[in-house]
């Protein structure tokens, strides 16, 4: 043994021992969703689909229809549809990439990762709804220059609806993630589990009564209108719980026993 | 430095990891050897809490893993080299870890410098390298947050001959400035050139531990002769305890000097006359081992 070898005492001053903030983290993991080409190229899908469907309607819709509104409602459908997804590969791909190795060696705390990506797709839902905006402005805008209706009819309450819509769905994509964590599992669990239940729903009529509180897309079909009454509302909650919190703590469980290898 | 204590880790009927105890001291090579399915990454994820141990305790500087606040400043760990999003170029891999330890960006810079990965190589994308090249980032990223402790599993594993050099004197240099370093291996020349102590483990158990030195003390002197039955007689004769090597040679529990005495005596003509320790921890490692070395771990 050499004579350096004396051994430091176990708190070095040398060795920063801080643990890195949430909000470290979570800037960290919004960092991921657009520093791969999968992510970038997702991100950058769902955002031209949006557009391309401004575009269509510009020349498909009557003129009338062409207002805040109009374009404001189907330019949340493919944010809808594929941000989920983005959430999904954010805590799947720890595990099918297997950086969850490198992950969770430099943050042993694994609810902290899971915390700060779930904070990071938030603020990626809480992004595209501005995103959806800024389309549908455009789209406003646009149709006024060419002789549509033009009308700047939104209600503020169909803003927070949009939000509210992109956060079930992002969260519910990631409560799946967190739950399966497996990547083609949780995409196919994420887009059909739903849609089987609404089919059963509508074929069992037994089914239909617990459907009215237990189906997302029954749920969530108030929030592309304009008001929500305390009724929707708790219905929206009811079945926000079945399919997004239940998952969520089920698969923070998993997530935190898991071995990782 | 690294206590292990008592770890045993069971998939169900399997122990794959049986009662295993060790310590590793700064300014020490701990070489960690075993037959594939003997335990070594098991017990290695169980010491970086990535798997929990059914019984049995490991510590990082006096601490539990898990307790660690910013384990990447104490620990570098590198447990498999392809285990990173392969969508990722080698600098994005380090920034991220810089980050989230929170060492300075320039560091990226440097690491990439000492492990040899150019600025080309650290534009690429991780799913484009090669497993040398993977085995560099590997290496990068655990010297990123300048730790005193490396933990390193098969890091050999895919370098060429010169990387092999390069590593043991990465490690020798990392070790002789007072870091801990334990390293697991199946390629036995490479942990025998680099480390101060050894560990072997077969089946899940520990079934040699200690310095390199006393661990190969034993292991005697290889000679051959231009006539073979003749030295085995003189041997013999000599009351040295000689086992025939498969080509023609002798292992002799002996100095050297005592063996070519011998010859000398007899006046045998040598073709050979060496300390068999080159070969000799290969031979420690598969008696030690035998037996276990069909056993896979099942999980």
């Amino acid at each position: 043994m050499t004579m350096t070898a004396e051994p430091t005492t176990e708190t070095d001053s040398r060795v920063a021992a801080v643990r890195p903030s949430i909000a470290r983290l979570t800037s960290i993991e919004l960092r991921k969703l657009t520093d791969t080409r999968a992510g970038r190229w997702l991100l950058a899908t769902i955002g031209l689909i949006a557009v391309a469907i401004a575009v269509v309607q510009l020349f498909v819709l009557d003129d009338a229809e062409q207002t805040f509104t109009g374009f404001l409602a189907p330019s949340l459908l493919p944010v809808g549809l594929l941000l989920p997804v983005v959430g999904i590969l954010s805590i799947t791909s720890e595990w099918t990439q297997r950086t969850a190795l490198t992950t969770y060696a430099l943050v042993p705390h694994r609810e902290r990762v899971v915390l700060a990506k779930l904070a990071a797709v938030v603020l990626a839902a809480l992004a595209s709804v501005l995103v959806s905006l800024a389309v549908a402005a455009a789209g406003t805008l646009a149709a006024k220059a060419t002789g549509g209706a033009g009308s700047w009819d939104g209600e503020w309450a169909l803003v927070l609806n949009a939000a509210v819509i992109q956060l079930v769905n992002v969260l519910m994509g990631a409560a799946f993630g967190l739950l399966l964590l497996n990547t083609p599992l949780a995409i196919v669990g994420y887009l059909l589990l739903p849609t089987v239940w609404s089919i059963l729903a509508a074929m069992i009529s037994a089914l239909q009564g617990p459907a009215n509180w237990l189906d997302t897309s029954i749920t969530m079909e108030p929030l592309y209108g304009n008001e929500m009454t305390a009724g929707q509302w708790g219905r929206l909650a009811v079945s926000v719980l079945a399919w997004v919190a239940v998952p969520l703590v089920a698969g923070l469980l998993r997530t935190l026993r898991r071995e990782v290898s | 430095m690294i206590m292990v204590e008592h770890l045993i880790k069971r998939y169900g009927p399997h122990t794959v990891v049986d009662n295993v105890s060790f310590h590793c001291e700064p300014g020490t090579v701990t070489g960690f050897l075993g037959p594939n399915g003997a335990g070594k990454s098991t017990t290695m994820r169980m010491i970086c809490g990535l798997t929990p141990p059914t019984d049995g305790s490991a510590t990082v500087a006096g601490r539990l893993y898990r307790q660690l606040p910013n384990p990447g400043r104490e620990i570098g760990v590198l447990l498999d080299a392809s285990a990173q999003h392969s969508g990722r170029t080698g600098r994005e891999t380090l920034a991220l870890a810089a980050t989230t330890m929170g060492v300075d960006r320039s560091r990226v810079a440097e690491v990439l410098d000492l492990v040899g990965l150019n600025a080309v190589a650290a534009r690429r994308r991780v799913g484009a390298y090669s497993l040398g090249m993977r085995q560099r980032l590997g290496l990068a990223l655990a010297l990123l947050g300048d730790p005193r402790v490396l933990i390193l599993d098969e890091p050999a594993n895919g370098l060429d001959p010169e990387g092999i050099y390069w590593m043991r004197g990465l490690l020798r240099d990392f070790a002789d400035r007072g870091g801990t370093v334990l390293l697991s291996s199946h390629l036995l020349r490479e942990v025998e050139a680099v480390a101060d102590r050894l560990l072997v483990i077969g089946g899940g158990r520990i079934v040699a531990q200690g310095g390199r030195d006393e661990l190969l003390a034993d292991t005697g002197t290889l000679v051959r002769a231009r006539d073979s039955h003749a030295l085995w007689l003189t041997l013999q004769r000599a009351a040295l305890d000689a086992t025939a090597d498969t080509n023609g040679g002798f292992v002799v529990h002996a100095e050297p000097g005592v063996v070519g005495q011998a010859a000398a005596d007899a006046g045998l003509v040598l073709t050979e006359l060496r300390p068999a320790a080159g070969g000799g921890l290969e031979q420690l490692f598969l008696t030690l081992t035998a037996g276990a070395t069909t056993k896979e771990a099942v999980k």
